[in-house]
């Protein structure tokens, strides 16, 4: 078990380097001197080489790896091109919007996609199976983008031009200050977000339980003489969502590194935006910040997934 | 027999040997949402290939600016009429047009990227389980760390310092598609691997090249097929992901995601909705006929599918009737 742990914990570390100097030594062979971007096209030789030594760039590639990692390590990235501040401050400020949003986004896609995999599955063939999975389609096929311009459309400027506002265009608006406005703001991406992973997870369910109700032990529950519902609910629903912890596990860290497109078209101030926005104005420790964020996320979750497998199937033991 | 009533070349009586392919193919145009989703796409790849001829229909090139005709005198981008069949956008430039070569760049690269992706996938698959030991542990790790990488942000930075482009995209999807598909090939090849036909061959001499290609290749031509089907709407929305960003097709190529961008920026297609929904529902109705097909494909190839039984059953049914 502690051999299996550290293992997990010895492969997550070397995701996280793998990362850390994908990103280090992409921003090396890039073009474009950081020294410019920070002091502007006015500033002399003098001013440039007095900044490069102070950001320590004029020294060799793999000192400079080492120091960043060293300093990474204590939490500390370094600081923005653009306004001086401190990484690790910028992007814990754009925590609480990415949070909120996967939060009530999971909770929504889990009710809608879970139901709906589980009606398709318990009536195969059945109209309520085909209207299961054409929903299916539909949200795989659906761009996220497109269906939030769509709804954007439909449900913020459609009413606002008829005279009353039924939801705002986004933005986002702190919980600790109004817990209803927060929700009224979050309704359209949450939405959004949760009606195409509900998608995918109605029909990983639909698949699970399919397989599921195959087996024999299924059978030899029906065979006792239990009841329908209970064969579903108790013996079926336990082994056929058991996999879908994992897909949760990794969907949950992936968007918390940064729900991109979500949060640029709901104008949401959140992690993914923040990337976004790094990205064109080429501000290196954010977008190196950012990316090692993300591989935390995915790191830690696949470690807790492994644990929780661990502790709700004794098989793998 | 069938449903249509038309004689399907089989006489009264008769038995007539069909082989797989030819089953396959029976199986799929019976299926009538797989044919739509076929006529979509066939409709889209037409779409793509005569779209210099809509260029000259309408006179506009996809990169003219019209500014006189095709913005209002306050900038505003006209609507569908009948110079700009499908509006202009914020440049005055045709809608219409630049869907048309949009196309190109969408299959393209989700044609490419797919194509690509599962040939590494089944490089890597096969070597990995056919192998096994270290190089199966090597491997899997290698597809372990490829999936636990925050793709998007990757492919964000990537693209940053790099500079965007078509070939850079097609890249990019392709490093990040390949490895969910090369653990179920890994999966496949460790299962038939096993098999007797396997060891029959290697007591005949053959060698691990001979045995992966002849013997192991053949049996993978179902998943690789449906597999690679269903890899091309999401390349196609990643793309078009990587376009709305920013970060795809420089402008001014057209391409559907760079023209959603274009409709986003300002939030101008709250005024000009043309502009939103032609693009936006191109590439839905892609990705969807790309998706159903791919599902009705790996049905049609799957002849103990759920869906082909019911099928027959209903067509036995209805032939007993």
């Amino acid at each position: 078990m502690t051999r299996f742990i550290l293992q997990r914990l010895a492969f997550g570390a070397v995701v996280l380097l793998v990362l850390s100097s994908f990103v280090f030594f992409l921003f090396f062979v890039a073009p474009g001197d950081p020294a410019r971007m920070i002091a502007g096209d006015k500033a002399t030789e003098a001013q440039l080489q007095q900044i490069r030594t102070n950001l320590g760039v004029d020294r060799p590639m793999i000192e400079q790896y080492a120091t960043f990692i060293g300093r990474a390590v204590q939490g500390d990235l370094g600081y923005s091109y653009r306004n001086r501040q401190p990484v690790a401050e910028i992007i814990v400020r754009r925590i609480p919007a990415t949070l909120s949003l996967v939060i009530g986004a999971v909770v929504l896609w889990l009710a809608i996609g879970i139901p709906i995999g589980l009606m398709s599955a318990r009536h195969p063939g059945s109209l309520r199976d085909r209207l299961g999975q054409a929903f299916i389609l539909v949200g795989l096929s659906f761009p996220t983008f497109v269906l939030g311009m769509m709804s954007l459309y439909l449900l913020y400027f459609l009413p606002k031009q008829a005279g009353f506002t039924l939801f705002p265009a986004g933005g986002y608006k702190a919980f600790s200050r109004d817990p209803l406005i927060w929700a009224w703001h979050l309704a359209l991406p949450w939405t959004t977000l949760a009606l195409t992973m509900a998608a995918f997870y109605a029909r990983l369910t639909r698949g699970q339980m399919l397989d599921v109700m195959g087996e024999d032990y299924i059978r030899t529950a029906r065979a006792k003489g239990l009841s329908e519902r209970k064969v579903v609910w108790k013996h079926g629903m336990r082994a056929a969502l058991t996999p879908l912890v994992t897909q949760l596990g990794a969907d949950i860290a992936l968007l918390l590194g940064g729900a991109i497109v979500i949060e640029q078209v709901y104008g949401l101030q959140g992690v993914g935006a923040l990337a976004v926005q790094a990205v064109n104005n080429q501000d290196r420790p954010i977008i190196i910040g950012v990316v090692l964020l993300g591989g935390l996320f995915i790191v830690t979750a696949n470690i807790v997934v492994d644990l929780f497998y661990v502790l709700l199937d004794p098989r793998i033991r | 027999m069938t449903g249509t009533g038309a004689p399907t070349g089989e006489e009264d009586g008769a038995v007539v040997q069909r082989g797989s392919l030819d089953l396959t193919l029976r199986r799929l145009t019976r299926d009538r949402a797989a044919m739509v989703a076929l006529a979509v796409i066939v409709l889209v790849v037409a779409m793509a290939i005569f779209a210099p001829v809509f260029a000259s229909l309408t006179g506009h090139s996809p990169i003219t600016q019209f500014r006189d005709t095709g913005l209002s005198p306050m900038g505003i981008p006209v609507g569908p009429n009948a110079e700009f069949w499908l509006g202009a956008d914020q440049l005055g430039r045709d809608v219409l047009v630049r869907l048309a070569y949009g196309a190109r760049v969408s299959l393209l690269v989700g044609v490419l990227a797919a194509c690509c992706a599962s040939a590494i996938a089944v490089i890597v698959g096969t070597t990995a389980g056919f192998f096994g030991g270290w190089v199966d542990l090597a491997l899997s790790r290698l597809i372990d760390l490829v999936m636990s990488v925050p793709f998007l942000l990757c492919a964000l930075a990537l693209v940053s310092v790099l500079g965007p482009s078509l070939m850079l995209s097609v890249s990019v999807i392709v490093f990040f598609s390949w490895a969910a598909m090369a653990r179920v090939i890994r999966g496949q090849v460790i299962s038939l691997s096993r098999q007797e036909f396997v060891q029959a061959s290697r007591s005949l001499g053959a060698g691990p090249l001979s045995i992966m290609v002849v013997d192991i290749l053949p049996n993978l031509t179902v998943p690789i097929i449906v597999y690679t089907t269903m890899m091309i709407p999401s390349a196609i929305v990643f793309e078009a992901t990587l376009s709305f960003l920013g970060m795809g097709i420089v402008p001014p190529t057209p391409s559907w995601g760079g023209m959603l961008a274009d409709a986003s920026s300002n939030s101008l297609y709250l005024v000009a909705w043309w502009m939103v929904f032609f693009p936006g529902t191109a590439l839905l109705m892609t990705t969807l006929a790309f998706n159903i097909f791919g599902d009705s494909l790996r049905d049609a190839l799957d002849p103990k599918s759920l869906r082909t039984a019911r099928r027959l059953k209903r067509d036995r049914k209805g032939a007993a009737k």
